[in-house]
Formats: structure tokens, C-alpha cells, sequence
């Protein structure tokens, strides 16, 4: 009796001693990367924009290309962009953003240069710069965050904008007669000659999460190469304009949108992968 | 059997009370707090002693505001134990 008490006590022992100093640096799986500022996001609870720049983050910290990285903010709720990226940053006028990389990857092309684009900033004002930085191959990577709305203005209507989605702009649904198709900019980009690689993704699921930041790496590494444009799209919600709580806006977000903007590769490169 | 632990540590002054990470965690281990922060948000506390170190939380978190630890204990019944010195030693086979 007295013995299986001991064995039960050492057991308790190890068990206690097992349990301990789990938290200590080697065993971290995962933490915020050092791309990252500390600065808490001034986006709204659930948004899709802190994964996106979580995971450029991720990408610019394992590349270790900290230094030789140019990012440019665009006009819309990414505005701040730059006080959380640990990079060198500028800020472009609305929709000018790929013209203003364009310029910068001109003037230094061993530079990886980046914009990071909202809806309302790459489909809608600056539809024309983005068509033609496509076109032209400008060795640029594009990252495009589509919510379907505008989001610093209130929710508005944007051209990203589903059929009989609801707006304050449309507040009786989108009708098609009147305000049009909504814009699919990947798919129109991945028409043109100019341009090297073309995805869209989206950061709902952690699968999700882990597919866009491999299309974002991609997007990286392939502007060493010289070839095009890369572009990647990626879909993402609006929990505060969309009127629902982060959790409802996701399911939305899946049945809704993905149905419309069908995630995957538009276009990859002809070569093979090692 | 490896025995895998985990366990996360949430910057609950940066949590903003989304609840995705609840949705995201296959162990439900997670709940809102009855508590704010200095913002004013019921941030997200971990209830469950059953973390498994998956990340799933992490990924889905805009705020980045959780680090995930994980150990695997390997071959646990290798441990031998030396007892009648002055004091107790542990001696662990790694195979």
C-alpha cells in the first residue's frame, strides 16, 4: 500500500516536471515575426488585412530581405501600412500605387518592390495603372486584398461588389442593369502578356492562411527572375461594413464570395518546380 | 507513443475578442474572457489543458497577437530512474 503510494506520488513528480517550461524560446512553433512592428493594427476585430500583412511579414522575415524590400501603401483602410511593416515604405496617390513601384523598381531594380491595393484602390481609381503595369511587365509583385467594398468610407459600393449585395451606396442589393458586373481583376490581368504569375487566395481557414503565404513567397522569389508581373489577389472580408460579427462574415465569405472569385492559380510559370 | 504537448500565450492587451481562433481550434480550448483590456475588448483566454501546439490559432489571428509552443516527449518508457544516491537522477534514452 505504501509503495503504490510512492509510485503514484513519483509519478505525480515526473508529471509536474513534464508539465513545466514548456514556454520557453526553443520550443516556439510559431510567433509574430520581427518584420512586424509592435504596434496593435487599426483594423476592426476579424479583419482580413492583419493576416495579409502578418503573412508579408512572415515571408520578408524568412527570405531575409528585410533591407533590400520597398513596399508601397495604397489609399483605403491599409493607409498605415507602414507603421506595421519594419521595412522601407511609401505611400502612393489613390490607385497610383503600381505606378509610384513601377518608378522605384525602375530607378533600383535589385530592390524587391511590392504594393500592397485594396478594391477601391486597384479596381476602381486605379484601374488604368494597374491594367498597364500588367501589361507593360513592370517586375513588380501586386497584392491585392478584395473585400467587395469600400471600407475606410463606410461600405460603399465597389466595383468588387457582389450581384444583390447590399451597400450603402446599393441599399436594395447590387442590380446588375444599373451598376454593372463586378470586376474580376485577376482575371483580367491574367489575360495579359505582361504578366508572370497569377493567383488568388484567400486567409479565412488556416489552410487558407498557409496556401496564401506559399503564393506570397512565390511572388517574392519569382521578381528575382526578371520574367513579369506578379499578381495575387486575395480574398478577404469586411466583418464592420458587411454588418455581421467576424465568425458570420467568414461563413459569408465562403459561400458567397468564393463561389464568385473561385480560389487558385490563373497563372503559373512554364517551369518546373525543383 | 511521442506525446506531443502544447501550449499559447495570447497578448491579450493586442487581442481584439474576434473569436476566430475559437472557431479555428480543433481541441476547443479557447473561450472569451468575462474581462477587458485596456481597449475595452473581451479578449480570448485558453480554458483546456489539451493544446496540441497545431498553430491553427496563430494562422487565423489578424492581430498576431499568439505565440504557440510545442514539445514532443519522445519515448517516454525508455526513462530510467536511479534511485539510493544522494540525490535523484534522470536518465533519458533518445533513440
Amino acid at each position: 500500500m505504501n509503495e503504490k503510494r510512492m509510485i503514484e506520488e513519483d509519478q505525480h513528480f515526473e508529471d509536474v516536471i513534464a508539465e513545466e517550461s514548456i514556454c520557453i524560446q526553443e520550443n516556439i512553433v510559431y510567433e509574430k515575426p520581427d518584420t512586424l512592428t509592435d504596434t496593435p493594427f487599426h483594423y476592426c476585430p476579424g479583419c482580413g488585412h492583419g493576416v495579409a500583412h502578418r503573412l508579408i511579414a512572415e515571408v520578408i522575415s524568412e527570405l531575409n530581405i528585410q533591407e533590400e524590400t520597398i513596399g508601397v501603401a495604397p489609399v483605403g483602410c491599409a493607409v498605415f501600412a507602414y507603421n506595421y511593416l519594419n521595412i522601407d515604405m511609401t505611400e502612393a496617390a489613390h490607385g497610383r500605387a503600381s505606378a509610384v513601384a513601377t518608378g522605384i523598381k525602375r530607378v533600383l531594380p535589385e530592390k524587391y518592390v511590392f504594393t500592397y491595393q485594396g478594391d477601391g484602390d486597384l479596381a476602381a481609381i486605379g484601374t488604368a495603372e494597374t491594367l498597364h503595369t500588367c501589361n507593360r511587365g513592370e517586375n513588380v509583385l501586386i497584392i491585392f486584398i478584395n473585400n467587395a467594398t469600400y471600407g475606410m468610407t463606410g461600405g460603399q459600393m465597389a466595383p468588387t461588389t457582389l450581384p444583390n449585395m447590399k451597400s450603402t451606396t446599393s441599399p436594395f442589393g447590387r442590380d446588375i442593369a444599373t451598376m454593372g458586373h463586378p470586376l474580376k481583376m485577376t482575371d483580367l490581368v491574367a489575360q495579359l502578356p505582361g504578366t508572370y504569375y497569377v493567383t488568388r487566395q484567400a486567409v479565412h481557414k488556416p489552410g487558407n492562411v498557409r496556401k496564401a503565404k506559399k503564393a506570397i513567397m512565390n511572388g517574392f522569389k519569382y521578381q528575382k527572375e526578371n520574367k513579369g508581373t506578379c499578381f495575387i489577389e486575395i480574398v478577404s472580408n469586411c466583418p464592420s461594413n458587411w454588418k455581421m460579427t467576424p465568425r458570420e462574415s467568414n461563413k459569408w465569405l465562403e459561400e458567397n464570395m468564393i463561389p464568385y472569385y473561385p480560389l487558385g492559380d490563373l497563372k503559373i510559370p512554364n517551369v518546373k518546380e525543383n | 507513443m511521442a506525446k506531443v504537448k502544447g501550449d499559447i500565450v495570447i497578448d491579450i492587451e493586442k487581442c481584439k475578442g474576434c473569436e476566430l481562433c475559437i472557431e479555428a481550434c480543433p481541441q476547443e480550448s479557447l473561450e472569451t474572457s468575462r474581462q477587458v483590456n485596456q481597449k475595452g475588448y473581451l479578449y480570448i483566454v485558453k480554458i483546456e489543458d489539451n493544446c496540441t501546439g497545431c498553430v491553427n490559432c496563430a494562422l487565423v489571428c489578424p492581430e498576431g497577437a499568439i505565440t504557440v509552443y510545442r514539445k514532443v516527449d519522445k519515448k517516454k518508457e525508455h526513462v530510467a530512474k536511479i534511485t539510493n544516491v544522494t540525490k535523484d537522477i534522470n536518465i533519458t534514452v533518445n533513440e
